[in-house]
């Protein structure tokens, strides 16, 4: 199957990146993984919009769902792209057969940053988007008592969802260092951010009942065959769940296996790939939108979305130069505006570069523990790359997804030298791991 | 542990983990029925055979490869649940394939 512009994911920036190409008549392909449209932000979102829990700016999802739906996109949901071509356009997608574009739009989001404390491989142990998934696609809770440790937005959000639904948190360890909402206000966003800061200050409001230990530091979860007490600096509660955030990252495991240039974001102390105002990256056919070139939140990622669908349509001679630039420009506003909040975001909750200690499991797949890493750049490792193969981090199941990070931050600690002079884990299609069935149905 | 919210979401879909009959709502995933099950893992691990459950639930960690309707290391939370689904845990390293021991 050949098509004009094959889009990556099936979140607000690849939805509505499919609405804005389909209106300007391109031939559209929508790959996602997942079984309905929606990314993380509006997972389920046609099946759970009801939800009161979930919130008002949840079920506002659902617009753009159904205009994704209506869109005339040919959408192939529960399919994984294992493979691209950027020089010829194609795609090798499994299940079902292969596919061409003669433009290709990444849209695959973001990840929740890794958080690599003693015993987080422990059962009981998971990521507060895990939890926020269990709500959005089963509408369930966790029972007993559920402890939220880190920081960022999700931690508030999930907090008051969690409370709606009658099974708040029985404690909240924000990890955030004393002095951080200064450094915000100095920052700046606050003021044209406004709308968004308000939000948030909605959402603290409402969970101020809520027992909080502020500026934690030290995190540990312990317990004998499942996670059963929470520890910190000073302190420790017992826990059934306990759930970890410190940020989202842009998924960035097609961008690099791609070759595509990056740029170390020392903001949010992540990788981003390096992308124009329209989303074109470094190569000619590709092109990345939304979390996954830099994390904005779902309404720059829409904006971003139909910025590069338009620039699709220029490239591919559907639209004029004029034409671009006319629609283009409103979209750059909104952009900006959905932008405005990121350096006081940025500030408030900058990742907390903690320690990780020799015995923590840093790869959750190869189980190779920190210390292992330490001893290894001292042998000569300059990176997770060369990390990889004295150790096997980054060769398991998940790629490098979970531990490619972490991985480099040591081994730049360790060397003694910055973070962005260690070269990201290079990823290898097929992107995510196949059978010899799906390989010999080729 | 995790528990359903009958009123925002009737538990409809009859699938079996690790043999033993669970009602999840329709949508979730495989992974999402482990964890509604109550189960102690989902998997083994292959290195040490420490036991896991999952961790993203959106195809990051890989955490969550169990056996689903036969078919071992699928990513449990990317597999929406079916009426009579099994899911089973995935035990440490699979031995290797030796036809003369008939296995």
């Amino acid at each position: 199957m050949s098509f004009d512009l094959a889009i990556i994911g099936a979140g607000p920036a690849g939805m509505a990146a499919a609405v804005e190409a389909r209106a300007l008549g391109l031939a559209v392909l929508v790959v996602d993984e997942q079984p309905a449209p929606g990314g993380q932000v509006f997972r389920a979102v046609e099946a759970a919009h009801g939800d009161a829990v979930l919130g008002t700016e949840y079920s506002a999802g659902l617009g753009l769902v159904e205009s994704f739906r209506r869109s005339g996109a040919t959408y192939r949901p529960g399919t994984t792209l294992w493979h691209l071509d950027p020089d010829s356009g194609e795609m090798s997608l499994t299940p079902g057969g292969p596919a061409v574009a003669r433009r290709v739009l990444l849209a695959t989001g973001a990840q929740e940053r890794p958080v690599p404390i003693p015993g987080w491989t422990l059962p009981g142990v998971m990521g507060m988007g895990a939890a926020q998934i269990m709500l959005k696609t089963a509408g369930a809770v966790p029972s007993g008592r559920v402890v939220l440790a880190g920081q960022g937005p999700l931690l508030w959000l999930l907090a008051a969802q969690l409370q709606r639904a009658e099974a708040p948190p029985s404690l909240i360890l924000e990890t955030t260092p004393k002095g951080r909402l200064a450094a915000a206000f100095r920052a700046g966003g606050w003021f044209s951010g406004r709308g968004l800061l308000l939000k948030g200050l909605g959402l603290l409001r409402e969970t101020r009942g809520l027992p909080v230990q502020r500026a934690v530091t030290g995190l540990r979860a312990e317990g004998e065959g499942r996670v059963q007490r929470v520890a910190w600096d000073g302190g420790s509660a017992e826990c059934d769940t306990l759930l970890l955030h410190e940020g989202v990252v842009p998924a960035t495991h097609i961008p690099l296996a791609l070759g595509l240039d990056h740029a170390w974001d020392a903001a949010q102390q992540c990788w981003r790939p390096v992308v124009d105002a329209l989303g074109a990256s470094s190569h000619a056919r590709v092109a990345v939108a939304g979390d996954g070139a830099g994390i904005g939140g779902w309404q720059a990622a829409v904006a971003s979305g139909q910025l590069a669908a338009l620039d699709a349509a220029h490239r591919l001679g559907r639209l004029t130069l004029d034409g671009l630039a006319q629609r283009a420009a409103p979209l750059r506003r909104m952009r900006a505006e959905a932008l405005a909040l990121r350096p006081f975001l940025d500030a408030l909750y900058a990742p907390v570069a903690a320690p990780v200690a020799d015995q923590v499991l840093v790869c959750r797949c190869e189980e190779v523990t920190a210390g292992q890493v330490r001893a290894a750049a001292r042998l000569g490792a300059q990176g997770p790359n060369q990390a990889k193969t004295f150790l096997r981090s980054g060769m398991g199941a998940c790629q490098g997804r979970m531990c490619g990070a972490t991985v480099a931050r040591i081994i730049a600690e360790t060397r003694g030298v910055a973070p962005e002079t260690v070269a990201p884990l290079r990823p290898r299609a097929p992107y995510k791991p196949l059978t010899v069935g799906q390989l010999a149905g080729l | 542990m995790y528990a359903t919210r009958p009123e925002a979401r009737p538990a409809t879909v009859e699938v079996l983990v690790d043999g033993v009959a669970v009602l999840v709502p329709a949508g979730a995933s495989a992974a999402a029925a482990v964890l509604l099950a109550g189960s102690a893992a989902i998997r083994e691990t292959a290195v040490s055979g420490a036991p896991r459950l999952p961790y993203c639930m959106m195809g990051v960690c890989f955490d969550c490869l169990a056996e689903v309707d036969g078919a071992a290391n699928v990513q449990a939370c990317m597999v929406p649940v079916a009426p009579g689904m099994r899911i089973a845990r995935q035990l440490g390293a699979r031995d290797a394939l030796m036809p003369e021991a008939g296995r």
